[in-house]
């Protein structure tokens, strides 16, 4: 059975509607295999129900791509019924009546949900490690972060625990993880992926995606989870992404720019030269490269970190005990919020929820926010500038391979630094996508290209182009 | 004692009219199980999202036309941010700014004595969402009731410097403001049920400062008698302070129906910072004129124009356009009588004694609403009472009788006369006949008539009518009598 958890989520898929296996066994697979890395916070087994719903929509033909499918969602995305804490123990004991939009989409369309995988605490940060619950490990080394938000689903979909799974990126938390694990990550464009149940970090920069060993399995689980939804005002009013000319284009007379500013030595040795190979093979294969410079996106971490807690702060002002998760006692409402709050975030959350608050404070509203609305907004336009002329923007991915558990936590601002290449994305709402393009010091290495608002689809046939030009399949030494 | 100047600014919450909250589906209605119109949105549950509701924010904009406010053409909502255990969210969705709200810089005109009018001038009309109200439960130990959470709320200001001056123009202020807004149907208006909330900020200062003084702010209204009496009792209060060499505190004070005073709620220590910031959950929004006008289209005639209209074009007097132009439906009811052929006058007269007193008596209205059932009479039947009584078909007095019967029966005014056999007598012979009658019944009152009392007149006009049940000319009664004492 244990080579049904090698085959890729499309491989799965078209297995199960050749019925070369069961949605239960496929599932069953799965579920049985151990977390080595600490992928799960909540591992449910496969609810025979949904299967056999599976099971009757492919028996009936009706199946699409990843029908009986199994998946792993991040913790921070509501699931009706199942405990979703977003690994904090404000939310220790929390269970949704609702679905976010994304599970209803995928329940309908018969994916099997084998459980909630771990993250930084409400998504704060790049290594997993803020996680209320236990720290997840790197496949590739299990010394190592899976880095973050998202490790566990990344660690997951590495280490085949699972053959897709969801995540959340605000800036570059499913990139960043597909990049230190060596799978594929893909933020779609704002807008295009419903929010609604997605447990809300930064409002106008969070944004839900998928995780796959290849580009095509996350084109199918994109194409799944996407679509208008009146339940978010910031949806865009646009079709589902489509996976459908995926395999139909071609690299020769593309044009991609390289921004100097994420090639700087910041990135290690080993990343700008696996970076630079590929891009060498993409030259051969008719990729015009295009040097462009955006100076912005060296204020871009500085801004990232004014917009995002203040969004947070906001955000994270519903965890007060009264209506939902456990309750710290107190004299009188106002130290039963400051108890609950005070010992149920973690110190991470705390400190950007300080941050969040003084940057939105009268008096400082104008020199931070507002001023970092500003920088954002000049940032957007000159990207888009760049994309008018250009198919998409190529970089590293992050400016390092997987790091040691515990090695960046005296050094936040190092931590921080990881999202340098992959916050302009969430910035200007643009999708992106990390795909692997080889390996420094035996760790995988990712891409990372970003391209035009809405043109997810030409983003996902050249990510797709490149991936078959680069020919890179890494898979973790034990695995 | 000097002589004390007050200024009163006004913030009235109204909540609006629509089916549902502003930012989900859940039905808006009074009362009910605590928390059972609530969902995930209202609730404030993690990853819910805010949808706007676009008929709330029509509402918003019609008010804000009516108050002859400046559209923003570019509006965001804002996020309001505080811990209250009755805000789910930890903040509100509200609008921040001085011209970002739906409308700002209007003006409302309020009677004042005399038959002249004031301008108060308006701040801003602004769209925001209610909290949910926190109770006491039975066994102890507080609880918290949702369901008015989110319920669309519209917050008017006035502008500052205040216009407002005397407890009596605050009080005009706040029933001109609710006669409006239950007018355009934005707002039923209802002070007891807190779906209409007004909170004056009174302060004094000495006649001839140019500093306004401390204002305190006043809470729990339930009526404008209470708005007229807190305000008063706050300048009183405050000018008392401030003679005895005290200091008036910025402060929120309570409302005490019972004793008729004032009390402090809290004191202010210190500016609460709100951090307000775009909500990222909700795109801007942009009002182009087509919508604009499109909402303009359905304000139509205000009641205070209709009040001055219905003055120069019937003739009829203050008070009577003004007991007529009160409410919507009763103004409208007036005015589909005058098109199906009533006489302005008479309308008005049959609306505001007979018409208006039944419909008090049997808890009937012009409109089915608020377990009123709907009057029987319709404007056509009294268009066709005046008609019968202007072309002499009947007098009167058998009009009320009429009126009587068909308000029971809804008949037709025609019909029922011609069944009772109603019609007028203005047939001389037959009311000569009836006079001679009355004369020879009556001699001692002939005998006093002889001698000098006149006045007995009356009682033999009276004597004919009833004779004739009702239905003799009383012109020619009373000719028919004159004559008969052969005046
Ligand atoms: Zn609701």
């Amino acid at each position: 059975m244990s080579s049904l958890t090698e085959l890729s989520a499309t491989e799965i898929g078209a297995l199960l509607r050749s019925r070369g296996a069961s949605v239960i066994e496929v599932a069953q697979a799965f579920a049985s295999k151990e977390d080595t890395v600490g992928a799960f916070i909540t591992r449910s087994a496969p609810d025979s129900e949904a299967c056999a719903r599976a099971q009757v929509m492919i028996d009936a033909g009706e199946g699409s791509a990843l029908t009986g499918v199994p998946i792993a969602l991040k913790d921070n995305i509501s699931t009706r019924g199942l405990l979703t804490t977003c690994a904090s123990r404000i939310l220790s004991n929390y269970i949704p009546p609702y679905n976010a939009m994304v599970v209803d989409k995928l329940e309908s369309q018969g994916l099997i949900s084998l459980g909630k995988t771990n993250l930084d605490e409400f998504a704060f940060g790049a290594s997993t490690e803020t996680s209320a619950y236990h720290v997840t490990r790197n496949p590739w080394d299990l010394e190592r972060s899976p880095g973050g938000s998202s490790g566990g689903s990344a660690a997951a979909v590495a280490a085949h625990l699972s053959p897709v799974a969801l995540g959340s990126d605000t800036g570059g938390s499913i990139r960043q993880p597909a990049s230190l694990c060596g799978i594929v990550g893909y933020k779609p464009t704002y807008g295009r992926v419903s929010r609604y149940g997605l447990v809300a970090f930064a409002s106008s920069l969070d944004q839900i995606g998928p995780f796959g060993r290849s580009v095509e399995d996350c084109a199918h689980l994109a194409a799944v989870i996407s679509g208008h939804d009146h339940h978010d005002a910031t949806s865009l009013p646009t079709d589902p992404i489509s996976a459908r000319d995926l395999k139909t284009g071609s690299l020769k007379g593309k044009r991609i720019a390289i921004p100097s500013e994420l090639f700087d030595d910041s990135a290690e040795p080993g990343v700008l030269a696996s970076v630079d190979s590929a891009i060498q093979a993409l030259k051969g294969e008719g990729v015009e490269f295009v040097p462009v410079s955006i100076p912005e996106i060296t204020v871009g971490v500085t801004t990232y970190y004014i917009i995002a807690p203040a969004e947070a702060s906001s955000n994270l002002a519903r965890f007060d005990g009264v209506r939902f998760g456990p309750r710290e006692s107190g004299d009188g409402h106002v130290n039963v919020v400051a108890e609950t709050r005070g010992k149920l975030f973690g110190k991470e959350v705390r400190t950007r929820i300080v941050v969040g608050t003084y940057v939105l404070s009268a008096g400082y509203y104008d020199a931070y926010y507002l001023r970092a609305q500003q920088v954002r907004g000049k940032m957007a336009a000159k990207f888009e500038q760049v994309l008018s002329t250009c198919d998409a923007i190529l970089s590293p991915t992050s400016p390092c391979v997987a790091f040691k558990i515990g090695e960046l936590e005296g050094d936040p601002l190092a931590l921080k630094l990881l999202d340098y290449c992959t916050i302009p994305a969430n910035m200007g709402g643009f999708p992106a996508i990390s795909l692997p393009c080889g390996l420094s010091d035996g760790l995988p290495v990712g891409l990372q290209l970003l391209g035009g608002i809405s043109r997810d689809e030409d983003l996902l046939q050249l990510a797709y182009s490149v991936e078959q030009c680069l020919g890179v399949k890494i898979t973790p030494p034990k695995m | 004692m000097a002589n004390y100047v007050l200024s009163v600014g006004m913030e009235v919450h109204a909540e609006l009219l629509t089916e549902s909250k502003m930012f989900c589906r859940c039905q808006v209605a009074f009362g009910g199980e605590p928390n059972s119109r609530v969902c995930p949105v209202c609730l404030g549950l993690p990853g819910a999202l805010p949808v706007p509701n676009k008929h709330a924010i029509e509402l918003v904009m019609k008010t804000a036309l009516a108050l002859n406010c400046t559209i923003a053409r570019d509006s965001v909502f804002h996020r309001k941010n505080y811990f209250y255990p009755d805000l789910p969210k930890g903040y509100q969705i509200s609008q921040y700014g001085e011209t970002n709200p739906i409308g700002y810089h209007g003006w409302i005109d309020i009677p004042t004595e005399g038959g002249k009018t004031k301008r108060i001038k308006i701040a801003r009309v602004h769209l925001e969402e209610d909290t949910g109200k926190l109770m006491h439960l039975p066994g102890g130990g507080s609880g918290v009731d949702l369901n008015r959470a989110g319920v669309p709320l519209m917050e008017i200001v006035t502008a500052f410097p205040p216009d407002i001056e005397s407890p009596e123009e605050a009080k005009e202020y706040g029933e001109r403001l609710r006669q409006l807004l239950v007018y355009l149907g934005v707002c039923d208006g209802k002070m007891e049920e807190g779906s209409m909330r007004a909170e004056p900020n009174p302060s004094v200062r000495p006649e001839g400062s140019e500093t306004y003084g401390v204002k305190t702010e006043l809470k729990n209204l339930g009526s404008f008698r209470s708005v007229f009496g807190g305000v008063e009792f706050e300048r009183n209060r405050q000018i008392a302070v401030l003679e005895e060499g005290g200091e008036v505190y910025q402060e929120t004070r309570g409302w005490n129906e019972d004793t008729q005073a004032s009390y402090v709620m809290r004191v202010k220590e210190s500016e609460n910072d709100y951090r307000y910031f775009p909500c990222p959950d909700l795109m801007p929004m942009h009002f182009d004129d087509a919508m604009i006008e499109r909402v303009r289209a359905t304000i139509g005639e205000l009641p205070i124009a209709k009040w001055q209209r219905y003055q120069s074009e019937f003739g009829l007097s203050e008070y009577d356009a003004g007991v007529l132009t009160a409410e919507r439906p009763w103004a409208e009811f007036f005015e589909a009588c005058v098109r199906e052929g009533a006489d302005p006058k008479a309308a008005c007269n049959w609306m505001n004694s007979d018409f208006a007193r039944l419909l008090n008596e049997t808890g009937q209205s012009v409109v089915a609403h608020e377990g009123r059932t709907l009057s029987r009479v319709t404007p056509k039947h009294i268009a066709e009472l005046t008609t019968l009584i202007a072309n002499g078909t009947i007098n009167g007095k058998i009009g009320k009788q009429v009126f009587g019967d068909m308000f029971e029966s809804g008949h037709m005014p025609k019909a029922i006369v011609e069944a009772a056999g109603l019609t007028q007598v203005s047939d001389t012979g037959q009311v000569d006949t009836w006079a001679a009658e009355v004369c020879a019944e009556n001699p001692d009152v002939i005998e006093k008539y002889r001698n000098g009392q006149t006045n007995v007149i009356g009682f033999l006009v009276g004597q004919l009518m009833k004779k004739s049940q009702g239905r003799a000319n009383p012109q020619l009664a009373q000719e028919a009598i004159r004559k008969a004492l052969g005046e």
